[in-house]
């Protein structure tokens, strides 16, 4: 299989299908290690079960994917999080009846190889507050860090979920629609917080506001009805007929 | 400017910080509170109470704080639990009549058999998710059931009888009420200490984790499996150190304890106590063991009577009667 030299994650001929219907169809995607990369496209497009494949939550009907020159296909998903490649979830995903501090927590636990102890006190934990209370700060939430992650509303649990995708601090991210559900202020930033954490990294984004990837994003890939219609910079595919018509079908990006 | 939006918010949130963790601290608090004063009084209970009844509370409250520590922490519904508890109550209850063990040897026997027996129903359990993983454990549970029934050495419907109850390391002699009364107790507290200190540990942190959010505790790249395997033999074994002692204890081990009953009984209790809760599962345990021993001889059938108080509580109280308690006490 060959892939491009400087891609960090790479997808051959992905395909995924639900009982004959296929979501992803023939997809190929190189993701260039330092970059940020949007994934978009309408609805039902095929966007959140490429994330489902990249990480393993999903096993592809047909396809390989490369990770830093190894072979993941056969990657177990917690296994694709410990090489690396970790994601968030469309649908926010926390613990709910934890708090905002020990959701970060649970993530910095397994970074710091504090999961197994089961014969000492959890006062083990408290020598991760420190990191957890930064990270926790960076994403707004430091007047929550005591709250159950549930009471919190929607956005913020949304920055949450940044928060802990972080504490791991690994090389590649994935976030599925980042900023759904938030207001104009998270929004911006979130943005910057993103921005700042690229540094060094490689980040995958879903994302449906064209501002915010117009901003951010050095590479776009579109998608539609699970295949790829067009990649480029965002001056590019912004003014690809075929994507204009797609959105404008569905969208009035 | 941004320096003093900054601080402002700083102090919010160490005020924040500081009302919960005061709020955790008197939960905490209060909590050995009530733990000192319920071993206080299990210690005096002997000379005011019936040993037996208290020692067969005991044994049904630690089975109930090891199923606990899966449904409650794990999140995992076993319908099978009765397996561990009965089958090392054969274990035990063998080793000492027949092999002529040592009682605390005996007991120690029967709790790794459950934690093996835990082992294999585990594995092939954990594989599946919610009911399915109930439906497992009730399969699984079933035949081991079928097993007992069939081995010579469990003596089919008249079960182990008799079993003498010996010199607990050859030296103090468990005949003797009070000795074998103290003997249960600390049993007991070792096994209640254990689940405690598990839950309380930075392995039970994760497992309620994944309790919360399996796939997001994946995706942080914990092997969930792993953990729910071991939350289940861990759970098992408690559950089986449960069987073991009440086969010393009522010197009989019988099929009513590998039963599917029993294994309902254990979701009740745990239920009607508070399930998540360190001490619901005991208070539900005493609760149940208490109404089957008063009702024990009326007109009406036990478990109608069981069922009944158990839909109520359920209905009035959902988070049973400790977790009620401390909903109230939070606010
Ligand atoms: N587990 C599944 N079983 C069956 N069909 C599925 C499953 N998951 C996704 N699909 C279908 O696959 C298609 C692509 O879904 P997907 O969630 O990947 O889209 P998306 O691009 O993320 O959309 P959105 O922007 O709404 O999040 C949809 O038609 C969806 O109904
Ligand atoms: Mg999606």
């Amino acid at each position: 299989m060959s892939t491009s030299a400087d891609a960090i994650l790479s997808a051959r001929g992905l395909t995924k299908e639900f009982f004959g219907f296929k979501a992803v169809n023939n997809v190929d995607l190189d993701v260039r290690e330092g970059t940020i990369h949007a994934l978009i496209g309408p609805n039902g497009a095929g966007k959140t079960t490429v994330f489902n494949l990249l990480t393993k939550f999903l096993t592809p009907t047909e396809g390989r994917i490369v990770f830093r020159g190894k072979d993941i296909t056969g990657v177990k998903p917690a296994d694709v999080a410990r090489l690396g490649l970790v994601r968030s979830f469309q649908i926010s995903a926390v613990f709910p009846h934890l708090t905002v501090l020990d959701n970060v927590r649970v993530a910095l636990q397994r970074k710091a190889h504090l999961g197994t102890q089961f014969w000492r006190s959890n006062r083990l934990l408290d020598r991760l507050n420190d990191e957890a209370h930064d990270l926790i700060e960076a994403v707004g939430l430091a007047a929550f860090a005591a709250h159950d992650a549930a009471e919190l509303p929607y956005g913020r649990k949304r920055a949450l979920e940044i928060a802990t995708t972080l504490a791991l601090d690994p090389p590649v991210l994935l976030f599925d629609e980042p900023m759904a559900g938030m207001g104009v202020e998270d929004i911006g930033r979130i943005s910057d917080l993103i921005r700042r954490i690229a540094k060094g990294r490689t980040v995958v984004m879903v994302e449906h506001n064209l501002n915010v990837v117009s901003d951010l994003c050095d590479r776009v890939t579109v998608l539609a009805r699970g295949e790829i219609l067009a990649e480029g910079d965002y001056e590019e595919v912004s003014s690809n007929a075929r994507v204009r018509e797609a959105y404008m079908g569905s969208e009035d990006g | 400017m941004s320096s003093l939006t900054d601080t402002g918010a700083a102090q919010v949130e160490s005020r924040e910080r500081q009302k919960a963790h005061a709020r955790q601290r008197s939960l905490a608090r209060i909590g050995l509170i009530i733990a000192v004063i319920a071993v206080a009084g299990l210690i005096a209970a002997p000379f005011f109470v019936y040993p037996v009844f208290i020692m067969t509370v005991l044994c049904f409250a630690l089975f109930a704080t090891a199923f606990n520590l899966l449904l409650g922490y794990a999140g995992l519904l076993s319908f099978g639990h009765a397996a561990f508890f009965g089958g090392a109550a054969y274990f035990t209850a063998h080793a000492v009549k027949v092999w002529g063990w040592e009682p605390l040897l005996a007991i120690l026997l029967g709790a790794v058999g459950a934690g093996l027996m835990g082992l294999v129903v585990g594995f092939v359990a954990i594989r599946r998710q919610g009911i399915y993983f109930a439906m497992v454990t009730l399969a699984l549970s079933q035949m081991i059931y079928f097993i007992f029934l069939q081995a010579p050495f469990t003596h089919g419907e008249d079960g182990i009888q008799g079993v003498p109850r010996g010199d607990l390391l050859g030296l103090v002699d468990l005949n003797r009420p009070l000795n074998i009364y103290y003997f249960v107790l600390l049993i007991f507290l070792v096994g209640f200490y254990a689940v405690w200190r598990i839950v309380h540990s930075p392995y039970g942190h994760v497992l309620q984790a994944i309790r919360e959010n399996e796939n997001r505790a994946i995706s942080l790249g914990y092997r969930v499996e792993r953990y729910k395997l071991g939350a289940f033999v861990m759970s098992a074994t408690i559950a089986g150190l449960a069987g073991s002692t009440k086969a010393i204890v009522l010197q009989i081990a019988t099929l009513t304890d590998v039963a599917w009953q029993m294994s309902g009984e254990v979701v009740l209790m745990t239920l009607l106590g508070g399930m998540g809760t360190i001490f619901g599962p005991a208070v539900g345990a005493a609760l149940v063991v208490t109404m089957q021993n008063y009702f024990a001889t009326s007109d009406v059938p036990v478990t109608v009577i069981v069922g009944v108080i158990f839909v109520l509580c359920v209905l009035l109280f959902r988070r049973g009667i400790v977790g009620e308690a401390i909903r109230f006490l939070k606010r």
